[in-house]
């Protein structure tokens, strides 16, 4: 129905990881070239924020889509303590052949936080940086609010 | 279509507590939240309205009427007030985040002249918010 309303929770996490863009099927020369300073051997880090958006018919008993204690554990468990404090292309095995650009990192933890069982999964978008955002929402979405 | 964002602020009080439920079992789904005596919040809002830009004043809607429409239908009712005493329409619900974002969506949308309400997003805390659409409109919902 059209007419009806749909709300959606978000809710921020936070954490600290290093990284490296560098890509096997580059030349040095190139890596560089593309990847400019996030190139360094050594790498570098961020301080991510991850925001989820989970969508869901608001339960008239609590007034909530899901308990963000549910959330906040789910999220701990498949995402936080995977990523905070790691290198995330030595410690997360997906970054073993993939880039671990904030784009890749998206669809990560979409992927990692998909199954969450008491709601739907709407978007990821993380923040870099206070300046540079990335948002995933599955792979059938086109577009989405701003 | 251009959208057009007002932030306004808030503060307000607020408990959640389901008088069905048993005290433990209210301690258990709300936790601190359940606390006897209530707590508070800054809240954020924004408020997105959709449109074209009039070719006239090049608004989407003018921001003064919106100003005066958040003024009156939010911050009058709710800030420095107790969400679930003061505020007669959530009677009966917990006032939760995602409860808040639909009444305010509730209480101005009817008042917007100019363009669609696109959005109502609400926070709770830096890190909590509520988004309210009208289904289909963020091009997720099932149409």
């Amino acid at each position: 129905m059209n007419s009806e309303l749909k709300i959606e929770l978000g809710r921020r996490y936070h954490f600290a990881a290093s990284h490296r863009l560098h890509s096997g099927q580059l030349s040095e020369e190139e890596n560089c070239l593309v990847f400019g300073k996030c190139n360094n051997p050594f790498g570098h880090g961020h301080n991510y924020t991850v925001e989820v958006g989970i969508s869901g018919d608001v339960d008239p008993a609590t007034g909530m889509i899901a308990n963000l204690a549910d959330l906040d554990s789910f999220v701990e468990r498949q995402v936080l303590e995977a990523f905070d404090h790691k290198s995330l292309n030595e410690e997360v095995p997906a970054f073993r052949e993939k880039v671990p650009t904030t784009e890749n990192l998206c669809i990560e933890i979409y992927q990692r936080l998909k199954s969450f069982p008491k709601a739907k999964l709407e978007r990821i978008r993380i923040e870099e940086t206070g300046n540079n955002s990335f948002e995933y929402a599955g792979e059938n979405s086109e577009g989405n609010h701003s | 279509m251009v959208l057009l964002t007002r932030k306004i602020e808030f503060c307000a009080s607020h408990i959640y507590h389901n008088p069905d439920l048993s005290p433990e079992e209210n301690r258990r789904v709300f936790g601190k939240c359940n606390n006897p005596h209530g707590h508070g919040h800054n809240y954020t809002l924004e408020v997105t309205v959709a449109g074209e830009p009039d070719p006239v004043t090049g608004m989407v809607l003018n921001l003064a009427d919106l100003k005066q429409i958040l003024e009156r239908e939010v911050m009058q009712r709710m800030d420095h007030r107790h969400l679930n005493y003061e505020v007669p329409e959530l009677a009966g619900q917990i006032p939760t985040c995602e409860n808040v974002a639909r009444l305010i969506w509730q209480l101005i949308e009817p008042r917007i002249k100019q363009g669609k309400l696109h959005r109502v997003r609400l926070y709770e805390s830096a890190d909590l918010f509520a988004d309210c659409y009208r289904n289909g409109a963020n091009g997720a919902g099932n149409a």
